[in-house]
C-alpha cells in the first residue's frame, strides 16, 4: 500500500481535476449563454472593465517593460555565441507578440483579476448575498458572472497589445540606449518582421486568456465553502486554476496557429 | 397559502428537517419559534428554493414551488436574511432599491430613491444614511435596511429572519409594529422567525415550534401559554431545566 500510495494519490489529483474542467466547462458554457441573453447590466458590464482593463495597465505595462528589456539583453548574448546580435529586434518582437505578451498579461490577469473576483463573489456566498441575489429576482450568473467575462473578453486582448507594444518598446529602450542599436533601423526591422498572423494570434490568446481568468475567478467564488477559509480556498483554487489553464490553453493555440 | 408537506433535510450525518408540516394561510402571520441550530432558518431558504430539500412537498396556492417559472415566484416574495445580507459594494438606498432599478419592477431613478427612503423612514431610518455603504452602518442599522429592502417592492409574501434581533426595545417595537401593519394593511402572508417573545405576541397570528426537526407544537397565539405542551412552555418561559435539553 504504502508503495502504491503516492500514485494513488497522483491519480486522485488527475481525475479531481479532469472533474473540475468538466464542471468549469459547463458552468463557462452556461455564464457564455448569459452574455448574449437579457437581461443585461450596464454599471456591472462597465465597473467590469474598468477593474480588469484600466487598473491592470500599470501592472502590464511594468511586467511587458521590464520583460521586454531582458528579452532583448538576452537575445543579444546568447545571439553573440554565433555572430547573430544583429537579430535582437526580430526575436524580441516575435518572442513579445507570440508568447510572452500574451502569457505574462494572461498571468497578471489570473494574479490582480481572478483573485479578486474569486474573493469577491466567494465574500458574497458566505454572507448569503447570493442568496439574496435571487430571492431579489436577479440571476447571479447574469449579475456577476456574465458582465465581468463578457468585460474580460473584451478587455484583455487590448491588453495583450499594449503589453506587446510595451514589451517592444522595452527592447528598444536597451537595444538603442545600451546595444548600440540604430533607433530608425531597430523600428524597420520590427515593423517589417511581424505579420499579421503574429498579432492576431496575440490578441486571440488574450481574449481566451481573459475568458479563463475570469471564469475560473466566477467559477470557484460561487463553490465557495464556508466561512473565511471557504473564501481562502475559492481564491488560491481560482488562481491556480486560471493559471494552469491559461498555460494549456497557449500550448493548444499555439499549436493551433504555427505547426502547420 | 403556503403548505410544507413532509419536509426533510439533512447536511452530511446532520439531520436538520425531520418531517415538517405547516400551513401558513393567506394573508396570516406565523411566527416560527425554536432553538438556536433546529433549522428555522433551513426551513424559510427551502420555501424559497434557496435549499432544495432532500424529500416533501413544498406548495405555494397550491402549486409546487420547485416547478414551473422562478422569475415570476420569487417576484411574489420579500426576504429578510438572518445575516442582513446587504450588497457591500452598494449604497444604503441602492440596495433597498435594487429590486425598483432593475428587471421588471424597473423605475425612474428618482423615483426609485424617493421609495428606497421612504422605506428607510419606514424602519426608523433617516434619509441622511441613503448614501452610506453598509459596512459604514451599525448591526442593528443593517437589518432595518435589509427589511427595508424586503419590503421595498411591496411583496405579497414576506419572509422576516429574526428581524428585531440585534434591536433596542424601543426600535424592537417600532419593527413589530411595522411587520403587523405590513400583514394588516396590506394583506401579506408572513413568515416570521424570532427568539424574541416579546416580538412574537405583537406578530403573531399563529406560531409553530420547531424541535427536534418537526413542528412539536402549532396553533394560535392566545392558546400558546395554555398549551399544555412541555417542550412549549419550557421555551417561552425560558427555563433551563426542561424536556429540551440545554446542550445540543
Ligand atoms: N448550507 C449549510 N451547510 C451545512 N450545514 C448547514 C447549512 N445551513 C444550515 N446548516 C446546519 O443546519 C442546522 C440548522 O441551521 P439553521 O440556520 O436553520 O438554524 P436556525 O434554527 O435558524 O438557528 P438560529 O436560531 O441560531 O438562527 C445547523 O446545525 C447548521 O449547522
Ligand atoms: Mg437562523
Amino acid at each position: 500500500m504504502s508503495l502504491t500510495a503516492p500514485i494513488a494519490a497522483i491519480g486522485r489529483q488527475t481525475l479531481a481535476f479532469m472533474a473540475l474542467i468538466g464542471r468549469a466547462a459547463i458552468f463557462a458554457s452556461q455564464g457564455l449563454s448569459h452574455i448574449v441573453r437579457p437581461p443585461f447590466y450596464g454599471r456591472e458590464f462597465l465597473v467590469a472593465l474598468l477593474q480588469i482593463g484600466w487598473l491592470s495597465l500599470p501592472v502590464v505595462g511594468l511586467t511587458a517593460f521590464f520583460t521586454g528589456g531582458a528579452l532583448a539583453l538576452q537575445i543579444y548574448d546568447g545571439g553573440a555565441r554565433f555572430s547573430a546580435e544583429a537579430v535582437v529586434p526580430q526575436i524580441v518582437a516575435i518572442g513579445m507578440v507570440r508568447e510572452l505578451g500574451p502569457v505574462l498579461v494572461g498571468l497578471m490577469i489570473a494574479a490582480r483579476v481572478t483573485s479578486s473576483i474569486a474573493a469577491e463573489i466567494a465574500t458574497m456566498k458566505v454572507t448569503e448575498q447570493i442568496d439574496a441575489l435571487v430571492t431579489l429576482s436577479t440571476h447571479p450568473m447574469k449579475y456577476l458572472t456574465a458582465p465581468r467575462v463578457l468585460a474580460a473578453l473584451i478587455v484583455v486582448p487590448l491588453l495583450v497589445g499594449i503589453g506587446d507594444i510595451i514589451g517592444i518598446f522595452g527592447g528598444f529602450v536597451v537595444g538603442t540606449g545600451q546595444l548600440g542599436f540604430n533607433a530608425a533601423t531597430y523600428i524597420k526591422n520590427t515593423a517589417d518582421f511581424l505579420q499579421f498572423t503574429d498579432i492576431l494570434s496575440s490578441l486571440a490568446k488574450g481574449c481566451v486568456f481573459g475568458g479563463i481568468a475570469a471564469m475560473m475567478g466566477c467559477y470557484f467564488g460561487m463553490n465557495s465553502g464556508r466561512g473565511a477559509q471557504g473564501v481562502g480556498q475559492a481564491t488560491k483554487g481560482s488562481v491556480q486554476a486560471a493559471a494552469v489553464l491559461i498555460l494549456a490553453a497557449n500550448f493548444l493555440l499555439t499549436s493551433l496557429f504555427f505547426s502547420s | 397559502m403556503i403548505t410544507l408537506d413532509n419536509v426533510h433535510k439533512h447536511f452530511g450525518p446532520k439531520r436538520v428537517l425531520q418531517g415538517v408540516n405547516l400551513t401558513i394561510p393567506r394573508g396570516e402571520s406565523m411566527v416560527i419559534i425554536g432553538g438556536s441550530g433546529t433549522g428555522k432558518s433551513v426551513a424559510l431558504k427551502s420555501v424559497l428554493g434557496l435549499i432544495t430539500p432532500d424529500q416533501g412537498l413544498i406548495t405555494v396556492d397550491g402549486k409546487d414551488a420547485s416547478k414551473g417559472d422562478r422569475d415570476k415566484f420569487l417576484a411574489r416574495f420579500g426576504m429578510l436574511f438572518q445575516g442582513g445580507a446587504l450588497f457591500d459594494s452598494l449604497t444604503v438606498w441602492q440596495n433597498v432599491a435594487f429590486r425598483l432599478l432593475r428587471g421588471s419592477l424597473k423605475r425612474p431613478k428618482a423615483e426609485a430613491r424617493e421609495i428606497a427612503i421612504e422605506k428607510l423612514r419606514r424602519v426608523g431610518l433617516t434619509p441622511d444614511v441613503a448614501d452610506l455603504f453598509p459596512s459604514e452602518l451599525s448591526g442593528g442599522m443593517q437589518k432595518r435596511v435589509g427589511l427595508a429592502r424586503a419590503i421595498a417592492a411591496e411583496p405579497e409574501i414576506i419572509f422576516f429572519d429574526e428581524p428585531t434581533t440585534g434591536l433596542d426595545p424601543i426600535m424592537s417595537g417600532v419593527i413589530n409594529d411595522l411587520i403587523r401593519e405590513i400583514v394588516v394593511e396590506m394583506g401579506a402572508t408572513a413568515m416570521t422567525i424570532t427568539h424574541d417573545m416579546t416580538s412574537v405576541r405583537a406578530i403573531a397570528d399563529k406560531v409553530a415550534m420547531l424541535h427536534d426537526g418537526v413542528i412539536k407544537w402549532t396553533g394560535p397565539v392566545a392558546d400558546m401559554d395554555q398549551s399544555g405542551d412541555p417542550y412549549l412552555d419550557q421555551f417561552i418561559h425560558g427555563r433551563a431545566e426542561g424536556p429540551i435539553e440545554a446542550v445540543r
